[in-house]
């Protein structure tokens, strides 16, 4: 996030697009609603479900799904059209503008009511709400990024917030919600092809060279390495031969799971680090039993850049290991000794060798954390990003273009799916599923489908259903619901016994290489 | 207006901003005033008249909670007169339903219990008489107790201004009155979303975490501030451990941010996991088509072999690491520390595109 969490309790115009945020951020999502209705700030939400928030917002905006970047270019083709862009602000801190407006020409609300469904007369009274607003923020997650067009997706949102000077100010900002407890910090760290921890490059020498000197190595490799989902194509090609994986379960969460396991089937060699066997873990050839959050000590940085203190609270459930113990054992086996003392060592060394964390150590986290950037031991840390000046200096516009998803409904399959998680599920569900009163809550998977979805294909609430795309079909149970639109159906992907990964597109985003899991066209029919 | 005001409480003179409660210009000199329905989290209703002052000049006793200072103002907190009201007042709660503390979860840490002490109650004034309605017990995280409850609407402000759930209300009428869901319904069936902040800022053993029960007594728990595992909101939580066991999850208002206190139905009462009788408990190896038990030494030995092997024979970039966004910080660091100084390669990602 540029801003922080208690941020948007500031603002006085929320726009919440492709984040279900009272289920997937429920703690967020009660900052959304006490804003609305203690602030009495305007909330539009913009998702083809109507989810929870919906019921606070003065707009609902339905797209049909894959269609973003036509109503995000719409909404500033408003904002252009009514000249309520905020010029000093583009003329003082941005650059690229002029390309901005001769794209947007073609996206009349009009016009982009054809492409998206959405009313031409919402998409303007949201461009005025937004525009006119002193601070609004952006919130948004994976039904933004999940896209095949993710990237643009991203980057048109980030031209409409500095079209009207929306960032850099408390109250505002562009917002990711990040869905896992630590993938900011999992990023931060460098678990990623491309950089080191701090998001400093691998293809820079002198980067290079200087973590080779901190680490002890006399070299580097300089060339970024590949995606998950381009390992996971290696793995099926035969370039990836093993494959090392802590705490994930690719198996359940990644799309085209027929495809997944040809590709792991292929390795020689599969190791799996985890706390339970999960449907990963059975196709490994060792797995080692790491330790759960309560049983180590550590820090997680949250969706608001804020690093913050695990503390542990029991010992290691008899015959597991800290996960970061594990690695320094077979860090020291493979050559590499590493023989950290606790986990405060370890962020020792991270702050000494990452300048965004540099000033960040566990005495100063204390109890409540620190925000970075944070550049030195007396650095306050950052509770909102390009106060003043954009990170890079200007920040630049990026025009984009709708480009279609790769696949939508067609006379065979005619209906929509997206995916997602439900309230009382985690992910894979490895952790929920083994508790007892989520259980309770959300027993099974249902497939969400409308009133009218219904009749058309004869289905009663409770009934168990087919669902078929052109790669694979489970099996689930029908929940009709008003929270679905005509013509798309949801499935949250936390059920191994209706694994709706077997479904989806394995297509990435060109740039951020992320898989279009929220789009893809499926049949439905009553089952057996 | 006056830029400031000038007052004494208990004699003691106070110089505070105009809009601060009594209670508040109280707590700022040390002065303690006790209370109940008041939370800080929460709008003031002053509505169970704990808190109540007297102010000179004033025919009636005030509630500290909602009587803003003012100019000369003089308070006293605890003459015989208030102590006397107060008393009266917590009589009448505790024998308003049936209060038994003798295993009530929250014995210890129930509000109404320390009022009693503190006001040197030691037997009923009235006979008790139980509400008559049910103990809600209808789910697996949540117990509700209307026996215990005395109406102090916490609970109902807390899912109104805090979670803005809206879903617990007054319900009925007189001594009939309750705290209810639409159509008062039991939890389980109704709107509720089980976040627990009604139990969090319950004061007393009407709401209850259910799983906890008999696990152990507040003062038998160790509260270990933690970070919730789940979404990355990154909630201040305390694991409430006993005997090395997770027993209940806890939060803290003055925890502060992100939450202030607030949690879900996951941070609050997705736990069991950790002690679920699945939990891997040793390194396994393929044996066969399943896998046999190993000790850390060969299982690590072998990674470590076949790793150098398949290194050897096809190069680094042969092999690749996902590591993960559930794990630490200092993991993830070692993590690609390890991919890229002891196997030599950049192929290394974690599900932050999923």
């Amino acid at each position: 996030m540029t801003n922080a969490i208690s941020d948007i309790e500031q603002a006085e115009v929320i726009l919440v697009t492709g984040s279900n945020t009272t289920e997937m951020h429920p703690v967020i999502a009660a900052c959304i609603k006490r804003a609305v209705r203690r602030n009495h700030a305007r909330l539009i939400v913009v998702d083809p479900r109507k989810i929870g928030l919906t019921f606070y917002a003065e707009r609902w905006l339905r797209p049909r799904p894959g269609t973003d970047v036509a109503w995000i270019n719409s909404i500033m083709h408003v904002i252009l059209r009514d000249g309520l862009e905020n010029k000093p602000f583009i003329a003082e801190r941005t650059e690229g503008f002029d390309a901005l407006g001769p794209l947007l020409a073609a996206y009349s609300p009009e016009r982009v009511q054809k492409m998206t469904g959405i009313k031409s007369q919402d998409i303007e009274h949201a461009a005025h709400m937004y525009a006119r607003a002193s601070r609004a923020t952006i919130l948004y997650a994976m039904g933004i990024t999940q896209h095949t067009s993710g990237t643009d997706n991203v980057k048109a949102l980030a031209n409409l917030a500095m079209l009207c000077g929306h960032v850099g100010v408390p109250g505002a900002g562009v917002n990711p919600l990040r869905g896992q407890n630590n993938v900011q910090g999992a990023c931060d760290m460098g678990a990623l092809p491309d950089v080191f921890s701090g998001y400093q490059p691998v293809a820079d020498e002198v980067t290079r060279t200087r973590m080779a000197q901190a680490w002890g190595v006399e070299e580097l490799p300089q060339r970024p390495g590949k995606t998950l989902m381009e390992i996971m194509e290696g793995a099926g090609s035969g370039d990836i031969r093993a494959l090392f994986i802590m705490g994930e379960n690719p198996m359940l969460s990644d799309p085209d799971l027929h495809h997944v396991a040809s590709c792991l089937g292929h390795l020689e060699f599969l190791v799996v680090q985890d706390i339970f066997l999960t449907e990963t873990a059975k196709l490994a050839d060792v797995v080692l039993p790491g330790a759960s959050f309560a049983e180590k000590d550590g820090t997680f940085t949250n969706t608001e850049r804020r690093a913050q203190r695990v503390r542990q609270a029991i010992p290691p459930i008899q015959g597991c290991r800290p996960d970061w113990k594990i690695l320094c054992d077979l860090a020291s086996r493979l050559g590499v000794p590493m023989s950290y003392e606790t986990p405060r060592a370890v962020m020792d060394e991270i702050a000494s060798v990452t300048p965004s964390y540099a000033g960040i150590s566990y005495r100063r986290i204390g109890k409540k954390g620190i925000q970075w950037p944070c550049l030195a031991t007396d650095h306050p840390g950052t509770p909102y990003l390009h106060k003043g000046r954009f990170a890079r200096g200007k920040g630049r516009f990026h025009p984009v273009d709708y480009a279609p998803p790769p696949e939508v409904p067609d006379t065979d399959y005619p209906l929509y799916l997206s995916t997602g998680r439900v309230l009382y599920h985690w992910h894979t569900g490895t952790m929920t599923r083994r508790t007892r009163g989520l259980v309770e809550c959300a027993p099974e998977c249902e497939v969400e489908i409308s009133p009218k979805d219904a009749d058309i294909h004869d289905i009663r609430d409770g009934d168990p259903v087919q669902i078929t795309s052109r790669r694979g079909r489970i099996t689930a149970k029908a929940r009709i619901t008003e929270k679905a639109v005509p013509g798309m159906i949801f499935v949250p992907f936390h059920f191994a016994e209706a694994a709706v990964n077997e479904l989806t597109l394995r297509d990435v985003d060109p740039v951020a290489k992320i898989p279009g899991i929220k789009v893809c066209a499926v049949k439905l029919q009553k089952a057996g | 207006m006056a830029k400031t005001i000038s007052l004494t409480i208990n004699g003691k003179r106070i110089t505070t901003v105009p809009g601060t409660t009594i209670l508040m210009a109280a707590r700022q000199v040390g002065i303690r005033i006790p209370t109940l329905c008041y939370h800080p989290r929460l709008s003031a209703t002053g509505s169970c008249r704990v808190c109540m002052v007297e102010v000179r000049g004033r025919p009636t006793l005030m509630p500290s909670c909602t009587t803003t200072v003012e100019d000369g103002m003089e308070v006293v907190t605890a003459n015989d007169r208030v102590l006397e009201a107060r008393r009266l007042i917590v009589q009448l709660l505790l024998a308003s339903g049936n209060h038994n503390c003798l295993t009530c979860q929250s014995n210890g840490a129930c509000e109404l219990q320390k009022l009693a002490y503190d006001l040197g109650i030691e037997a009923l004034a009235f006979p008790a008489r139980s509400s008559g309605y049910p103990r809600d017990d209808s789910n697996a995280m949540i117990e509700r107790d209307p026996d215990k409850c005395i109406l102090c609407s916490r609970c109902v402000r807390a899912c109104q201004e805090v979670q803005v759930n809206e879903v617990l209300d007054f319900g009925y009428r007189g001594r009939r009155s309750k705290i209810v869901t639409a159509w008062d319904l039991p939890y389980a069936e109704s709107d509720c979303v089980f976040c627990g902040e009604c139990v969090s800022v319950c004061p007393t053993g009407a709401l209850t975490e259910k799983q906890a029960k008999f696990q152990g007594r507040p003062w038998e728990l160790k509260k270990v501030r933690t970070t919730c595992p789940y979404c990355g909101t990154g909630c201040q939580l305390d694991l409430n451990v006993r005997d090395g066991r997770v027993v209940k999850v806890t939060s803290d208002t003055l925890h502060g941010p992100p939450n202030y206190g607030s949690l879900c139905v996951k941070g609050r009462f997705g736990y069991d996991f950790i002690h679920h009788p699945d939990r891997l408990t040793a390194p396994l190896v393929r044996h066969k088509e399943g896998f046999r038990k190993a000790s850390w030494d060969e299982a690590l030995d072998l990674v470590a072999s076949r790793f150098s092997q398949i290194k050897q024979s096809y190069g680094a970039d042969a092999l690749a690491g996902l590591s993960s966004a559930r794990c630490t910080n200092e993991e993830n660091y070692l993590f690609q520390k390890l991919m890229r100084t002891a196997i030599g390669t950049n192929n290394i990602d974690h599900c932050a595109r999923l």
